[in-house]
């Protein structure tokens, strides 16, 4: 059952018939998993090329002569040191320097740029930079878009195939094909791919093309989850939240370093005084023994007994083989090797501390 | 002769000699999805109708499943330990989860049959 206010993608009719079962996430209905099941589309992603629907993120566009300034003031990165087409990780922060969102900047142009922000946020995303645009010379335009992830070692191919050369994007770089279209390498998979935003008449010729390549195969909610848990990404929401900065997250590599010294960045007063006395709890990899999955919320204890930390998300790692988890841990813990013991319905399960990510990156970085 | 009786919450039975051999439906292993462990029973747990007998996992979620009727825990699928992707394959054959000796046979009554579960899954 679906409340009122569930919002339905634009593709839907092309989920339902492709088998899809939907589920509700952040609002929307999506397609959590197709005929094939979980399994086989998240191997299908890391063999082949998995076709992901995930027009519930939102894109912003960001333009005008203070844009540079405002998305400075409004994340903690340095927008005037992107070059044209460069993509970079980062969040919008509260005050007190918890992660309010995730997002990806791209520079369209000398004073343009893409903002992809998170499905569950994307409202409040908005009203911060509507906010912040009345302080900066910059309009926010939230754009109308089908937004579809290409995500696996023949994705590329795929795309080829259908009509869009790749061959010159490298990893984090993005671009616009063609009018209203926009093209990041990038996605949360761990692999290579591209996410595309496009206008709806655009996607459904793409996807035709894309769907009658035996390479592509659609792939739902579910195994996106499996993916990116074992690509060691962070979903905001469980493996970061407002309560949650980017030095405890483990997420400081997204900052440069001379904006976390002088940045005028939302939060940075607070993220300073994190960083000088250092982050109680970091977020490590879990490695459950055995075979059963540890999942979000099992609470985590030292060899004596003693309340070490919890987990964010966990589940079974198809590539992996075993199951795999995310978690905080209180920072003297926080190496490689140490164990733990995960309270699974009262059952005590030891789980190593392991290096993130469970399967290596695949990036195509140049 | 076995007579196989079901339940609202998607498990199957089927009792012969006193003791019932416990599984879920085909229709429940399709809505779970790949199954990737099994948690199973201990031997001689006493079961009460309602309890959590077993927990199964998905690669997404952990679903429990409940004992049908009372009764005694006499064997538990153990080469699900191994195989826990038998509850897809054959949920009502080889993917059976438990048995249990029965403690009340007259608790069977108020189980669905076949048709009856068929209707009920609709």
């Amino acid at each position: 059952m679906t409340g009122d206010d569930t919002k339905h993608l634009p593709l839907e009719d092309l989920h339902v018939a492709a088998g899809a079962r939907f589920g509700a996430f952040a609002g929307w209905s999506m397609p959590l998993t197709y005929p094939a099941g979980v399994m086989k589309e998240h191997l299908h992603t890391r063999e082949h090329a998995g076709l992901f629907d995930i027009s519930h993120m939102k894109l912003f566009e960001i333009s005008g002569s203070g844009s540079v300034a405002l998305l400075n003031r409004a994340c903690p990165l340095d927008a005037g040191a992107l070059e044209i087409s460069q993509s970079k990780y980062t969040f919008f922060l509260n005050e007190a320097a918890g992660i309010i969102d995730d997002l990806i900047v791209t520079r369209l142009g000398q004073q343009r740029f893409m903002v992809v922000a998170n499905a569950g946020n994307a409202e409040a995303d908005e009203k911060q930079l509507r906010a912040l645009a009345m302080d900066f010379e910059a309009k926010v335009d939230a754009l109308d878009r089908v937004f579809l992830a290409i995500q696996g070692p023949e994705a590329w191919a795929a795309l080829s195939r259908a009509g869009i050369e790749t061959g010159s994007l490298l990893f984090m770089h993005g671009f616009e094909p063609r009018e209203n279209w926009f093209m990041s390498r990038s996605g949360y998979t761990g692999e290579d791919g591209f996410e595309i935003g496009l206008p709806e008449t655009d996607a459904r010729n793409l996807v035709a093309k894309l769907v009658e390549d035996e390479r592509v195969m659609w792939v739902g909610l579910a195994a996106r989850d499996s993916l990116r848990l074992e690509a060691g990404l962070c979903l905001h929401g469980l493996d970061i939240t407002p309560e949650i900065d980017p030095a405890s997250a483990g997420l400081m590599w997204a900052i440069p370093k001379e904006v976390r010294a002088s940045g005028a960045f939302m939060g940075a007063d607070a993220l300073r005084s994190i960083l000088e006395r250092g982050p109680a709890q970091k977020r490590v990899g879990l490695k459950p023994e055995g075979r059963q999955p540890v999942r979000a919320g099992a609470a985590l204890f030292d060899a004596d007994g003693n309340p070490a930390g919890h987990v964010t998300s966990g589940g079974f790692g198809p590539s992996a083989a075993h199951p795999v988890a995310m978690g905080y841990v209180q920072t003297s813990l926080a190496k490689p090797g140490a164990k733990l013991f995960a309270d699974v319905r009262g059952t005590k399960i030891p789980v190593d501390i392991n290096p993130l990510p469970f399967t290596p990156h695949r990036y195509r970085k140049g | 002769m076995a007579k196989t009786y079901f339940t609202e919450d998607h498990e199957w039975l089927r009792v012969e000699g006193g003791v019932a051999t416990v599984g879920i439906t085909d229709y429940a292993q399709e809505q779970l999805g790949d199954l990737v462990f099994v948690e199973l029973p201990e031997l001689g747990k006493k079961l009460v109708k309602g309890d959590t007998a077993v927990v199964v996992e998905s690669v997404k979620a952990a679903s429990d499943v409940y004992a049908p009727v009372d009764g005694e825990v006499t064997e538990a699928n153990t080469s699900l330990s191994s195989d826990p992707s038998l509850v897809n394959s054959a949920a009502t054959s080889d993917g059976w989860l438990w048995k249990m000796r029965l403690a009340d046979e007259s608790q069977l009554e108020g189980l669905l049959d076949e048709a009856a579960y068929k209707a009920h899954i609709g």
